[in-house]
């Protein structure tokens, strides 16, 4: 325990720099939002206190927007303002909305009324009744709104660094991609941390004496917008080009690391998410990202993919993994699923991803037409000889593939199948696989020697030159470790890549990470 | 002077004031009386356009009170109301200071008519400090009639002022409000639903009932000429207390034995009323007797309890005949 404590703290001294300009970039996201929402709330209360018939409808959509996921409300955000801190403001905005309404509202509704009206029999004007009546004494339950409104974006904000905002999210979701904890924790200690404090502050000037707050209160805007301007946006780049990466892409030495030490690319660069990555590409808001080479968005946003010449992304071919119990268990099932070996390329795999991505067709029916296609398909067989069960990750090219597996079995074999798709990433599959809760899922070489299996770095830079070698090294490596098979491999690579609108990778004559490195360093 | 015409209000369905006219003179204390809901609060909220009429006119001296913005006619009336309405995040000071800092005075004006006022409502000196809810019932009641009046206004309108004190604080704050100068030469507008409290301090009284003016009159006319059924029903369980406030010695003077003596200085005023000369004889103890003076006459009476009460009896036969 203290050992992990230890290196947690060596990991946020080490990347203090990071640490601290996330931090900020949090604290900047944070209020810059909260203030835009108490500018926008706050009259938004007065107004439905003022005119009772419109809080109904006023409270309800500030509900259903406080509904909408987190990352579907970034993603609408991109069409309409692209990415960095302008949507991701927005966004906090408005889940910050309600809160401050409500309580403005509840706070105006809930005063004494022979108050307001002695405030108006003493002859004030509107203006006057609002101003020194109604919003002082509404002030602790409008500060309660303030305060959740507070700790909700601190929540919210980490989300902002799936769209290029930053903040500490960055770090939390690398973490998570990277299976990094030290990661995780260097990014949510903190976040929890000003959520604490935060909320902490809020209740103490809630307690505060009204009548000492009225002297100082108009200091609170200005705290607020001191506070905000450390929030540098991002986005001003020194080079034409502005590139987009993943959190996992980030840490990785087959990924920006990589990029940096073997080809010296120096781009200016925003963490971002895969989900909203691509769209991002497509809006022009970003010119370089980095992709999966078999992502059928690739496709839909007419994305291509830049050469890696001096090869620092290793193989991911795509091969089922099983474990060796349940080759036995299953006599023939090892014979049905290399049915698929070699059958499906690179190119062929775009496409089925591009149908379910992009033209939205099922993953059974991506897969069933595809089967017809290479004569492969065979009516269910209704057996009942035994259980398999096929496990996939949670992205559209894992379902398909299960998909296929399925009615693989189902037409080739006597046995039933039980289909455990959507399991959250590397790490839950492959447990799931060790612990006998699915029987075979298909996984990476890529992926297995990197993720898995963690050799040496040379040894890792040594294998992963040739894909041969990379598949045999995992292959013998997990039937030794964990008596897991790696069946023959399905054909296409699914590597990382980077990747250029095509049209703009044309102009510029652009088509190999060296190519992209030349043009950045002449302009 | 206020002048209302023909002035109704309707809220939904309901009638709440239906066609009332009355004037109320300059230096008069004018009560609204009747139950709840009979429409006397909404004609007093009119008067300052707290409630705004359907129908009729109501002006101040001649000049409609819709010629203007209410704001600027509300900061020439006082307004005292039943649960104060004292602003509780401000200092009793702030509270009485609304309406001047409304009216741009300037601070010390503000501060020296404050500490008159405070003094004159006998609220303790280092109050001014203080919030509304560290002051008992009758103090914060009496700074929201130090709030009403600080600017002077010609006119105050009072909504049931002492109706939320207890009775002991409610009779205390009362007599001081009879006796305070300061609202002798004003025109005050109040409603109650309190007979007792109506009698004491009215000069006219406006009986109300449905949103109709039952019966307008001085006290002694409702009492003694009730228009109908409703007006002399109204008054009937308080009856006998009302006559002893109502009646004074001047009334009764003739009934009095004649027992001339030589008018002396503490002689009491024969405005006195029957009331008070019985608690003034009653606590005289093994000396029931008590000088009254007519001031005009420049005459004083030596009487006892026994003839007191007498000439009482006496007056009100003579009032049922008349």
């Amino acid at each position: 325990m203290i050992e992990q404590q230890q290196t947690l703290w060596s990991f946020m001294t080490e990347q203090s720099d990071k640490l601290l300009t996330q931090t900020l970039q949090h604290l900047g996201l944070t209020f810059v939002s909260l203030l835009l929402a108490i500018a926008v709330g706050l009259p938004l209360g007065i107004l439905i206190a003022r005119r009772r018939k419109l809080a109904g409808s006023v409270l309800g959509i500030a509900g259903i927007l406080q509904t909408i996921p987190s990352i579907a409300l970034l993603g609408f955000m991109i069409p309409l303002l692209g990415i960095g801190a302008k949507p991701a403001i927005v966004a906090l905005l408005i889940y910050a909305l309600l809160p401050i309404i409500r309580n403005t509202y509840t706070g105006i509704v809930g005063i004494d009324r022979h108050i307001i009206e002695a405030a108006n029999a003493l002859g004030m004007s509107r203006t006057q009744v609002l101003l020194q009546v109604e919003l002082p004494l509404a002030l602790p339950v409008i500060l309660a709104g303030i305060r959740t409104a507070t700790v909700i974006n601190v929540g919210v904000a980490t989300l902002a660094s799936f769209i290029a905002a930053g903040g500490l999210g960055e770090f939390i979701f690398g973490g998570i991609s990277l299976n990094n904890s030290n990661m995780i924790l260097a990014g949510a200690i903190p976040a929890a941390l000003l959520a604490v404090i935060l909320d902490l502050l809020l209740s103490g000037v809630q307690k505060l004496d009204f009548r000492k707050l009225r002297k100082i209160r108009f200091l609170f805007p200005l705290l607020i917008l001191l506070v905000g301007g450390f929030y540098m946006i991002p986005g001003t780049s020194d080079t034409s080009l502005k590139a987009g990466f993943t959190p996992e892409f980030m840490g990785r030495m087959d990924g920006d690391l990589g990029l940096k030490s073997v080809y010296g690319l120096k781009i200016h660069t925003t963490v971002i998410s895969d989900a909203v990555m691509y769209k991002a590409a497509y809006e022009k808001e970003l010119d370089v990202i980095s992709g999966y080479s078999t992502d059928g968005r690739l496709k839909a946003f007419g994305l291509t993919i830049l050469k890696d010449d001096k090869g620092i992304f290793p193989p991911y071919y795509a091969a089922p993994i099983v474990r060796q119990v349940s080759l036995e268990k299953f006599p023939g099932l090892e014979a049905v699923l290399n049915l698929l070996a070699g059958k499906i390329n690179d190119s062929v795999m775009t496409d089925l991803n591009y149908r379910t991505d992009y033209l939205k067709q099922t993953p059974e029916r991506v897969a069933k037409d595809f089967l017809i296609s290479k004569g492969l398909y065979k009516s269910p067989r209704n057996g009942h000889a035994g259980t398999i069960r096929i496990g996939s990750k949670i992205f559209g090219e894992q379902y398909i593939l299960a998909e296929m597996y399925n009615m693989l079995i189902k037409g080739n074999t006597d046995y039933e199948v039980a289909t455990k798709t959507g399991l959250g990433g590397t790490k839950i599959c492959f447990d799931a696989l060790r612990n006998d809760q699915i029987d075979f899922y298909p996984e990476y070489t890529g992926t297995g020697l990197l993720v898995l299996l963690q050799p040496d770095p040379k040894l890792v830079k040594e294998i992963t030159r040739d894909k041969d070698r990379t598949y045999s090294y995992v292959k013998r490596a997990f039937q030794k470790k964990y008596q897991i098979q790696w069946l023959k491999p399905i054909g296409f690579n699914n590597s990382y890549a980077l990747m250029m609108r095509a049209k703009q990778s044309k102009v510029l004559n652009v088509t190999t990470i060296t190519e992209l490195r030349n043009y950045i360093d002449n302009n | 002077m206020i002048t209302l015409a023909e002035v109704s209000r309707n809220f939904g369905n309901t009638r709440a004031v239906n066609n009332i006219s009355f004037t109320v003179a300059e230096g008069e204390t004018l009560v609204l009386l009747g139950t709840s809901g009979c429409g006397k609060t909404t004609t007093l909220k009119m008067i300052n356009r707290l409630i705004e009429p359907d129908a009729g006119t109501i002006s101040i001296n001649g000049k409609e009170i819709n010629s203007d913005k209410p704001e600027f006619l509300r900061r020439k009336i006082g307004y005292v109301m039943q649960n104060t309405g004292l602003f509780p995040h401000y200092t009793v000071a702030e509270n009485i200071a609304v309406v001047p800092k409304l009216l741009k005075w300037d601070k010390e004006k503000t501060l020296g008519r404050t500490l008159e006022l405070i003094e004159k409502f006998s609220l303790p000196k280092d109050c001014m400090e203080l919030l509304p809810h560290q002051l008992s019932g009758g103090q914060q009641q009496r700074v929201g009639l130090a709030r009403a009046l600080v600017t002077d206004p010609d006119i105050v309108l009072m909504d049931e002022p002492f109706g939320a004190l207890d009775n002991v604080t409610r009779s205390g704050i009362q007599s001081e409000f009879k006796a305070l100068e300061e609202l002798k030469r004003k025109t005050i507008v109040m409603v109650t639903h309190d007979v007792q409290e109506a009698f004491e301090l009215a000069d006219r009284i406006c009986l109300m009932d449905h949103g109709k003016i039952v019966q307008i009159g001085t006290p002694k006319d409702l009492l003694y000429k009730p228009v109908n059924e409703f007006a002399r029903k109204f008054l009937d369980s308080q009856r006998l207390a009302l006559e002893f406030k109502v009646i004074t010695i001047k009334d009764i003077w003739e009934f009095l034995p004649v027992k001339l003596i030589k008018s002396e200085e503490r002689a009491l005023s024969s405005s006195t009323d029957v009331w008070s000369a019985m608690e003034r004889l009653s606590s005289a103890g093994d000396h029931p007797v008590e000088l009254f003076s007519d001031l005009e006459t420049q005459q004083a009476k030596r009487i006892n309890f026994q003839e007191l009460s007498t000439a009482f009896h006496f007056y009100k036969q003579k009032a049922k005949h008349d």
